[in-house]
This record gives C-alpha cells, sequence and structure tokens, in this order.
C-alpha cells in the first residue's frame, strides 16, 4: 500500500508523544479502540482551568501508520484551542489531511473518538465546564435569533 | 522507497547490503540463475509443443518434458509417470481434491482437512460442501501440528480423502506427514498432501510417506511462477482422479492443455538443484533462521514465536512483538520484505487465519511477522534485518500505549475495551 506523505510524515517523526498524569484535575485522558481489532489510540490533554484552552496534547498509539499519524496530527490540532473548538474536529478533516485511503477512515474515526473521550474525561473533573458550554449554545441561540 | 524517508541507514550500509532485501520466500522465492540458463533454449530453440508427434519440434519438448518428470518424481520418491503438470498448487489443490471427490463419490462423501490449510484446499472443499460432501475441519494444536487422536476420531466409513499439507506457509510447521500417511492407508482412505512449501526444504518421500496425492509447485523452490504438478499414486493403490479441465487429454487425460514446456524444464532443474543441495542447503538456512530468532528475543522481551520451533521449515520464522501493530512495523522496516499476519496487510482486513487457529488472541496475530530465509540470504542481511527490527520495535514500543499499560502492571485483559465498531 502506498502512503501518503504526510501520514510518512507523521509515522517518521510523531508529534507530542508521551503521557500526562491523568491523575491531574487538569488532565483529561481518551483511551479508545482495543488490542484485538489492532487499534488503541490514547490521547490526553491538559485544559487551562480559566480559559478551557488546551496547553497541553500528548498522545500513544498501538496500530498502523495511518492509526499512529492520525492521532498524532489530532495532538497537532487540539493544542491551542478550546475544548468545545476542538470537538469541531471531524474525522473526515483528518481523512482529508492525511489522504487516507477508504480501508483506513476507521483510523481516522478512532482518533476523533479519542479526542471526544478525553474532552469527557476532563469534563467530568469540571462539571462547571458543561454549564460554561451550555451557556456559550444559549448565547449562540440568541445571537441567531437576532440576526 | 527512499522517498519514504526513514532509511536512516541507506547512506552508511554495512558491507554486502543491497537494499531491499527479500525475506519473504514462502510468497515466492528468485528463480535460481542456473534454473533460467535450463530454460532459455526451449523459448526460442526448443519451442516444440510437447503434444506434437509427428515432428523433431514435437519430440525434442517432450524430451525435455519426460526429463523434468523423472526430475520432479526424483525428489519425491516417485516415479515419472505418477507426475501430471498443471499451471501451479492451486490447480493441483483443485484437481486432487475435486478429482478424487467425483471420482469416488460412490464409495463416499466426506473429506477431513485442519483449519490451518492453504486457501486453495480450504475454498475446495467448501465448494464441495455445497454439492453435498461433507467436510470436517480439525482444529490444531497450539503449535500448529494436528492431533491424531483427533484425525482418528474423525474418520468415518464415508471418509475418501484426507488432506493435510506437508509444511505451512504462515508458521512453517511441519505436520506429521508418515503418521497421518499410516492412518489413512489402515483405513483405505486416500491422503492428499499440500507439499508446496516442504517440496526441497525437508525429505519427502511418498512411499515411506503413504502419500496418494501432493500438490507441488515450481516457484518456491527457485523455479518459475506458472508451473505445478500432482503427484498421483499409480500403485498400492492406483489413485483415480476425474479431470475438472476438459480437452485434448494431456497428462492421461488428467489435465488437458498444451505444457508449459520451459516452466517444466526450470521446474525439474529446480528440483534436481534442491535434491543434491538440500542437506547443506538445509542446515546454513536453519543456522540463519536460528541467528535471526536469537538476536531478535535476545534484545527484545514480550516476543513470542508463533507454531513449534522444533517440527518446522528450516527458513520460516513466525514471531509476535507483542503491543506493536505488524503494518507499521513493516512501515519501519520497508527496506526489508517480509510479511504480517496484521489484519491491516490483508485484503479481507481479518488478522490471520492461521495463527488465530493457534489459540492465539487476534492481538498476537496483529502483531506478528513472517521471515521467510531462503538460498540468497546471507548472514549480513540476516543481521542488518535484525538490527533493523530491534530498532523499529523499540520505537514503536515508546508509542505504544499498550507496553507502557504492561510495564505499569496493568493486566489488559481486565480492561473494558471499545470492540465494536472498529
Amino acid at each position: 500500500m502506498a502512503y501518503s506523505n504526510k501520514v510518512l510524515d507523521h509515522y517518521t517523526n510523531p508529534r507530542n508523544v508521551g503521557t500526562l498524569d491523568k491523575s491531574s484535575v487538569d488532565v483529561g485522558t481518551g483511551l479508545v479502540g482495543a488490542p484485538e481489532c489492532g487499534d488503541v489510540m490514547r490521547l490526553q490533554i491538559k485544559v487551562n482551568p480559566e480559559t478551557h484552552v488546551i496547553e497541553e496534547a500528548k498522545f500513544k498509539t498501538f496500530g498502523c501508520g495511518s492509526a499512529i499519524a492520525s492521532s498524532s496530527l489530532a495532538t497537532e490540532w487540539i493544542q491551542g484551542k478550546n475544548v468545545e473548538d476542538a470537538l469541531k474536529i471531524s474525522n473526515t478533516d483528518i481523512v482529508k489531511e492525511l489522504s487516507l485511503p477508504p480501508v483506513k477512515i476507521h483510523c481516522s474515526v478512532l482518533a476523533e473518538d479519542a479526542i471526544r473521550a478525553a474532552i469527557n474525561d476532563w469534563k467530568k473533573k469540571h462539571p462547571e465546564a458543561h454549564a460554561a458550554a451550555a451557556q456559550s449554545e444559549v448565547n449562540q441561540a440568541e445571537v441567531n435569533t437576532t440576526a | 522507497m527512499s522517498s519514504n524517508g526513514n532509511n536512516g541507514t541507506n547512506g552508511n550500509l554495512p558491507p554486502g547490503i543491497k537494499l531491499p532485501i527479500y525475506m519473504d520466500n514462502h510468497a515466492t522465492t528468485p528463480t535460481d540463475p542456473r534454473v533460467v540458463e535450463a530454460m532459455l533454449p526451449y523459448f526460442t530453440q526448443h519451442f516444440g509443443n510437447a503434444a506434437s508427434r509427428n515432428h523433431q519440434f514435437g519430440w525434442e519438448a517432450e524430451a525435455a518434458v519426460e526429463t523434468a518428470r523423472e526430475q520432479i518424481a526424483k525428489l519425491i520418491g516417485a516415479t515419472a509417470k505418477e507426475i501430471i503438470f498443471t499451471s501451479g498448487a492451486t490447480e493441483s489443490d483443485n484437481l486432487a481434491i475435486k478429482g478424487v471427490a467425483e471420482m469416488y463419490r460412490e464409495k463416499g462423501n466426506h473429506i477431513i482437512t485442519p483449519v490451518t490449510e492453504h486457501k486453495a484446499v480450504l475454498d475446495t472443499c467448501k465448494r464441495l460442501e455445497k454439492y453435498g460432501y461433507k467436510v470436517t475441519y480439525l482444529p490444531v494444536k497450539p503449535d500448529g501440528l494436528v492431533d491424531l487422536n483427533q484425525l482418528k476420531d474423525a474418520f468415518t466409513d464415508k471418509t475418501i480423502l484426507v488432506s493435510i499439507m506437508a509444511a505451512n506457509n504462515e508458521i512453517g510447521v511441519l505436520q506429521p506427514v508418515a503418521e497421518i500417511g499410516k492412518l489413512c492407508r489402515e483405513r483405505g482412505v486416500l491422503f492428499h498432501s499440500d507439499a508446496v512449501q516442504a517440496l526441497g526444504k525437508v525429505p519427502l518421500d511418498v512411499n515411506k510417506m503413504n502419500l496418494d496425492l501432493a500438490s507441488l509447485t515450481a516457484h518456491k523452490l527457485y523455479g518459475p511462477k506458472g508451473c505445478g504438478a500432482l503427484y498421483v499414486r499409480r500403485r498400492n493403490p492406483r489413485v483415480q482422479i476425474s479431470a475438472i479441465i476438459d480437452g485434448g487429454g494431456h497428462e492421461r487425460g488428467m489435465r488437458s492443455g498444451t505444457l508449459n514446456v520451459p516452466g517444466i524444464v526450470g521446474f525439474g532443474k529446480a528440483c534436481e538443484i534442491s535434491r543434491l543441495e538440500m542437506p547443506q542447503e538445509s542446515a546454513r538456512i536453519a543456522a540463519l533462521r536460528d541467528r535471526l530468532k536469537d538476536k531478535l528475543t535476545g534484545a527484545l522481551d514480550q516476543v513470542f514465536i508463533n507454531g513449534s520451533m522444533e517440527h518446522r521449515l528450516p527458513g520460516n520464522l513466525n514471531i509476535s512483538f507483542l503491543y506493536v501493530e505488524g503494518e507499521s512495523l513493516l512501515m519501519g522496516i520497508n527496506d526489508v520484505a517480509v510479511s504480517s499476519g496484521s489484519a491491516c496487510t490483508s485484503a479481507t482486513l481479518e488478522p490471520s487465519y492461521v495463527l488465530k487457529s493457534l489459540g492465539l488472541g487476534d492481538d498476537v496475530a496483529h502483531s506478528s511477522i513472517r521471515f521467510g530465509i531462503g538460498r540468497f540470504n546471507t548472514e549480513a542481511e540476516v543481521d542488518y534485518v535484525a538490527n533493523r527490527l530491534i530498532e523499529v520495535v523499540s520505537k514503536l514500543r515508546e508509542l505504544s500505549p499498550l507496553y507502557e499499560m504492561v510495564k505499569e502492571g496493568i493486566d489488559l485483559s481486565k480492561i473494558q475495551w471499545q470492540t465494536e465498531g472498529h
């Protein structure tokens, strides 16, 4: 199978490999996939408690080159974003960026799942973030109504 | 290949190394130059049709075919008349199994074969099931070998054929062919063996092993592709098979079609070379294989050899590097040609059914690499491959959440994984 140059680049030089302290209140951890399926991704985020901006993202992945590249790319993209914006990243964005072939689309789905799982884990530790997100949705709705 | 960017060692190769390195000799082998040399005159000079009985071109071709028939027969202790040429081992497997099934239909309709057979055997059996035949798919032991007691229990008074490969194409394990042959002979049941991987690598003797039919192919023993044979026993008992390809009645009616004379000449030469060189070659290749195994198991923890080491082809090593996925491993050693049992490398996206049949988890299959060391591999190549692999496995384990968890003492089987949808 031919890999795109971007997949090869992430495979050869994966970004943000590592581990954050999962017991920290500011760290969210997502562990998705299964060993028997041949893909396991662990994505971790360290979120600023004030701004809800993802200050640091780390990953480790057991999987094929496309799975490694998808998770490496995901950490690059979510770093510096606030959690709500990070949730807007979809697997199709990853497919496009890495030019993944159809048989590798599940790798991008897994990366999206990993982002969501990490953010959900962080949110569980921060109930106030739910309220803030709900509030921002209300504000957004108001804006839409006025417009 | 160099565009892949991870051939960091390309500019500074050890002496004697030329990339890429071929170590996938179960898939196919390079044609031996001595074989090519033997074949060449049969393309342009002696190009006759071996079935042309009335001129010199035909006679020359026929004589060359008969020489090859003898060379092939001699390697397995058969007689020349017992060798039927085909297009390859897939056809030979089809011809043996379908041919016996049809010919012996009145005697019975039951076939026994293990779950680790090549698809050419398994899918042929599956097709026969559609036509009312019954097939027992024997499980194998954790080392990949057939359990003879289970085989004994599987025979019924309707059993007409047992088909068990001599050597497995993935894990290289050698089945107890002689014992199986004895059990079949005692019961008057025909015994077919797909001997493709074993031919020329380990001694085969159709009489000592009570083989009635054996599938053979040239390209696994340094001969050309597209040329196979089926051994069909002619006496004690005389085995009869129905043809599956009808036509001009070539090969005593068992396989019609103009013979691939250059291919057959090459097949014969390849068998002759293997017969003469097998003792030294097997020892040399087994030593290379053991060197590779020792280097890998010495430098890396959490590695697992798949299949029996004791009953194994000299050139085969099938090894799982736990917590590292096979395709990502292949990507890291892209200047070395090997295979993986990982789902990601298969057309079906399923991990190897052979490895799964050993009772291993899918995760072990996903982490497996198959090495096939052959005639043209060198010690320098083995050392290079081992070093590259150690480097890449170590790097990928740094990336592996599973390896980290295991190192922390976490039992992965206790984790609630999300298995659905992937």
